[in-house]
């Protein structure tokens, strides 16, 4: 198999040429700065072929035609890293204790801790963004037809995704413990129970037990915190690997260019 | 197929070989393997799954004495139903002496005093007992209950849980909760939403935590 060469860097990534009158050695400071960066990242991409990798992830070929609504992914993943950060400084406060301890940590997130109230409300809007998102990357991949051969396993990565997601919003409901929290949460689990045969189960493995008993907020919170994100996070590689494997479908009403040498020459 | 490597025309087979030298290597690798991620994984799966098979231990409490409960109204009583877990595991149970007049189901003859679940059969809301109406109403989605907890109105599928209660000296204490079809009679503890009537008590078994 020959080995295809690298894709082309755009103009403006290109490293320049020396300056005219400059060339006699003399470097400013400007000049060593840049110097230095570009040996820290050459040192690196020695050891690891990075920048190999980064071009075919960056520089890749998209077809004409492409529109905003392609980046309908890209957001529902930077909602998600987003959700991630402010999860992780929420997670440094919260305590996931059913006999008052999470409320009341939740309190002292919003009433006290400098930001708090505001990385909390990121976090509490956030899922709705990433939701409605979600939601709206799907129905533009639907009706762009980009699910069809041979993408019907990003797509298939996708709903198992989109099922993650509603998970993560179902257990992350309970953990500030207030009222709605619980009710709602009660609620949730108990609609799982009413599935025949398997939803009884499926309700039990929720609560922990055969109802709201110790364990099931500190289950709820390990799953919401460790199970969920881990597996949102290995599928989006997998759901971005393909993507760039697979190249990006035009949009539907996008017609074919005429081959070059059918084209005319202007004159 | 012979079981010798000899006859099956694998080079490097010797006399009376029954398995390549390299299928033995990998094989015992992929086990030894297999052993080593058992010993991790079945453990935490059993964490995780354990509490579905683990059953709560009977608990009776204490809940007044026996001149303060009516025959014809409802008093509500808290009972702990989880212990140290703060409100959550707190819920409220309508008392009411029996009546021969009102309960004549015969699963009930022998139950001295009458305990109902606020939890609504539709969801879980709580639901509150309006005397003048003689009714239980669910103010979630509308559920309502006749004086003996059967469905009435709304969208719950079956009649309001009950307690197994019983006389200590002058004590009524209330025990552990169980669920009734529509004709009252005694099932093991469902979760709200799960029908009993019929085939519904073979398509929603009680869960081996909830078995009484």
């Amino acid at each position: 198999m020959p080995k295809l060469p690298a894709p082309p860097l755009p103009a403006p990534l290109k490293t320049p040429p020396p300056r005219p009158g400059r060339g006699n050695g003399k470097t400013g400071p400007l000049e060593e700065a840049q110097q230095a960066g570009i040996t820290v990242v050459d040192w690196v991409d020695e050891r690891t072929s990075l920048s190999g990798a980064a071009r075919w992830m960056m520089f890749r070929k998209v077809p004409k035609g492409t529109n905003w609504f392609y980046t309908l992914g890209s957001a529902t993943m930077f909602a998600f890293l987003s959700q991630a950060v402010t999860g992780v400084f929420l997670a440094m406060y919260y305590r996931p204790d059913p006999a008052g301890g999470a409320y009341e940590s939740i309190r002292y997130v919003t009433n006290e801790v400098f930001l708090g109230q505001f990385v909390r409300g990121m976090h509490k809007w956030g899922s709705s963004v990433m939701v409605v998102l979600v939601f709206l990357h799907m129905g533009r991949t639907f009706f762009f037809g980009a699910y069809k051969y041979p993408r019907e396993l990003n797509w298939v990565i996708g709903v198992v995704l989109l099922i993650l997601t509603m998970a993560m919003s179902f257990t992350g409901y309970l953990l500030p413990f207030d009222q709605r929290a619980y009710w709602a949460s009660s609620v949730g689990v108990n609609i799982n129970g009413t599935g025949p045969l398997l939803g009884p189960y499926l309700s039990d493995f929720l609560y922990g037990g055969a109802e709201f008993n110790a364990t099931t907020l500190s289950r709820f919170y390990a799953i919401h915190m460790l199970l969920l994100p881990g597996l949102i996070a290995a599928l989006i590689g997998a759901h971005l690997y393909l993507v760039a494997k697979l190249g990006t479908t035009a949009p539907p009403w996008q017609k074919a260019g005429r081959p070059r040498e059918l084209r005319e020459t202007e004159v | 197929m012979s079981k010798y490597t000899l006859d099956r025309g694998i080079p490097g087979a010797f006399e009376g070989e029954t398995i390549t030298r390299r299928r033995f290597m990998t094989g015992t690798a992929h086990g030894a393997g297999a052993v080593a991620t058992m010993a991790f994984a079945l453990p935490a799966l059993g964490f995780a799954i354990g509490p579905v098979f683990k059953s709560t231990p009977h608990r009776w409490e204490v809940v007044g004495n026996i001149y303060e409960f009516p025959d014809n109204n409802y008093v509500p009583v808290v009972l702990t139903v989880q212990p140290n877990i703060g409100e959550v595991g707190k819920t409220t149970v309508y008392m009411r002496k029996f009546n021969p007049e009102i309960d004549t189901d015969p699963y009930d003859k022998n139950t001295p005093y009458i305990a109902i679940s606020s939890r609504c059969a539709h969801v879980g809301c709580p639901v509150r007992w309006v005397d003048a109406s003689e009714r239980f109403i669910c103010p979630c989605h509308g559920g309502v209950y006749d004086l003996l907890g059967r469905r009435v109105g709304g969208p719950p599928v079956r009649p309001l849980d009950r307690f197994y209660t019983r006389v200590t000296g002058e004590n009524v204490e209330v025990g552990p909760r169980f669920s009734v079809n529509s004709q009252l009679r005694h099932f093991s503890p469902r979760l709200p939403g799960e029908p009993i009537d019929g085939i519904g008590q073979y398509l929603y078994p009680s869960t081996p935590g909830a078995k009484i």
